[in-house]
């Protein structure tokens, strides 16, 4: 058994690249998530029939489609329709656009939560509409969400170890390379585990240093 | 695509609905044993099952299910496919379960308890009669919850060969040529079954809170 993690120790450099790639696809999909999620949530908020109907059939039709068979659409169904990406463009697309439809709906969740006096007070202030926005509503916003946003972080690390299927070099596929090189299938795969557990403590520490500075304000 | 195409599609969709029902069914008691061994706060495998519970919830079903299939038979104990599925979701569902769970005992009043104890009731009865009934109805919108996240991550289980509707649509798309209209199809078969739940989940909570608000 020892003799196994030894194998896996020999092949830190696989495994630590997988570590970097995973922690890359997470953080550049969660980020660019949260920006379309901001995007999406004045749609999802719209009096406008049409407008707010698009983004709730949009975001709804996203929460009933598990992640895995988006993946595998992105990168061998969207080729049917002349758009062809590779394994990294499609791993960050389908994280992305999976993800930036729950982040809209924390955000709304957040937003309409939110009392309305500071936003009434801001605009009697004369704030303009992306100085209020900036200044007022923004701050607040991230405060409240922080948490169930560091919730979706640990769900989009889960979620980009499904990469592997498309044959990304992440974690999942580091320890399965290690796995079927040297047969040692434990040592490989719960090494990535603990990877893995380290990687959430990270973001659970992030959220509560966030939730502390949320208090803190109070 | 055949009509036998979508058939096969099908026939993957009694696997997937088979196997999350089973692992829903056994993770629901083996998630409620544990919160209540965190919550009775027992030396030592209360702070395990913090642990056990800790890592489950940050590892991802497929490194989970590789790690089950292809190291159990490494120790001598022989799994297949269909076993290691369902162990794998029974481990990562129980996790998520046992939170929720916890978080209803954590919220049971503390004056119905020992009101229970005063009238001489011993320990399985409150728990049976008093904290459970009130716990399952605390805790049903999140349970729901976490059987549609369930069944939206058994698609990983065809990674290790189970033929459910994901690895029957992957199979279809490679013999065709053309990977789009199976894909479709399952897609047309999961999100029908997703969208149930979190309806359910739904209904669930505004039925408590306009009881809560007739209360």
């Amino acid at each position: 058994m020892i003799h196994d993690f030894g194998i896996v120790w020999s092949e830190r450099d696989l495994l630590l690249s997988g570590l970097g790639n995973t922690t890359i696809l997470s953080v550049l999909s969660a980020a660019a998530a949260l920006l379309t999620g901001f995007a999406l949530t004045p749609a999802l908020m719209s009096k406008q029939p049409l407008l707010g109907g698009i983004a709730r059939g949009f975001v709804d039709g996203m929460r009933c489609v598990p992640f895995l068979l988006f993946a595998y659409i992105v990168y061998y169904g969207l080729p049917s329709f002349g758009i062809r990406l590779d394994n990294w463009t499609s791993g960050l697309v389908a994280l992305t656009i999976y993800n930036a439809a729950y982040m809209a709906e924390i955000l709304r969740g957040a937003w309409a939560a939110q009392p309305r006096e500071p936003i009434e007070a801001g605009v009697a202030f004369g704030f303009s509409h992306l100085g209020l926005f900036r200044h007022i509503v923004l701050p607040p916003l991230l405060l409240a969400a922080g948490p169930v946003i560091g919730n979706q972080m640990i769900q989009i690390v889960k979620d980009s170890a499904f990469l592997t299927i498309i044959a990304l070099p992440e974690l999942t596929h580091a320890a399965s390379s290690i796995q079927s090189r040297h047969y040692v299938p434990f040592a490989a795969f719960i090494t990535a585990v603990f990877l893995y557990w380290g990687l959430c403590l990270v973001i659970e520490a992030g959220v509560s240093s966030v939730e502390r500075l949320a208090a803190a304000r109070r | 695509m055949t009509g036998g195409d979508v058939l096969a599609i099908l026939q993957g969709a009694v696997v997937t609905v088979t196997l999350s029902l089973t692992g829903i069914l056994i993770g629901l008691p083996i998630g409620l044993a544990l919160a209540v061994l965190r919550w009775a706060d027992v030396p030592i495998v209360a702070r395990i099952v913090a642990v056990y519970v800790s890592i489950l919830r940050a590892t991802p079903l497929v490194t989970l299910l590789l790690l089950l299939f292809f190291a159990l038979p490494n120790i001598g104990i022989a799994i297949g496919p269909i076993s290691a599925a369902i162990l794998a979701l029974v481990m990562n569902t129980a996790a998520f379960n046992c939170e929720v769970w916890r978080a209803a005992l954590m919220n049971f009043p503390k004056d119905q308890y020992e009101a229970a104890q005063s009238v001489g009731m011993n320990a399985a009865l409150r728990f049976r009669r008093i904290v459970l009934p009130q716990i399952v109805r605390g805790s049903l919108p999140g349970l729901v919850n976490e059987m549609s996240l369930l069944i939206k991550v058994t698609p990983v289980l065809a990674v290790v060969g189970v033929v459910d509707i994901t690895r029957a649509a992957v199979r279809i798309g490679a013999e065709t040529y053309d990977p789009l209209p199976p894909f479709l199809v399952a897609v047309a078969l999961y999100a029908p079954i997703v969208f149930a739940l979190v309806s359910l989940q739904r209904w669930i909570e505004r039925r408590q809170s306009k009881a809560e608000a007739a209360a």
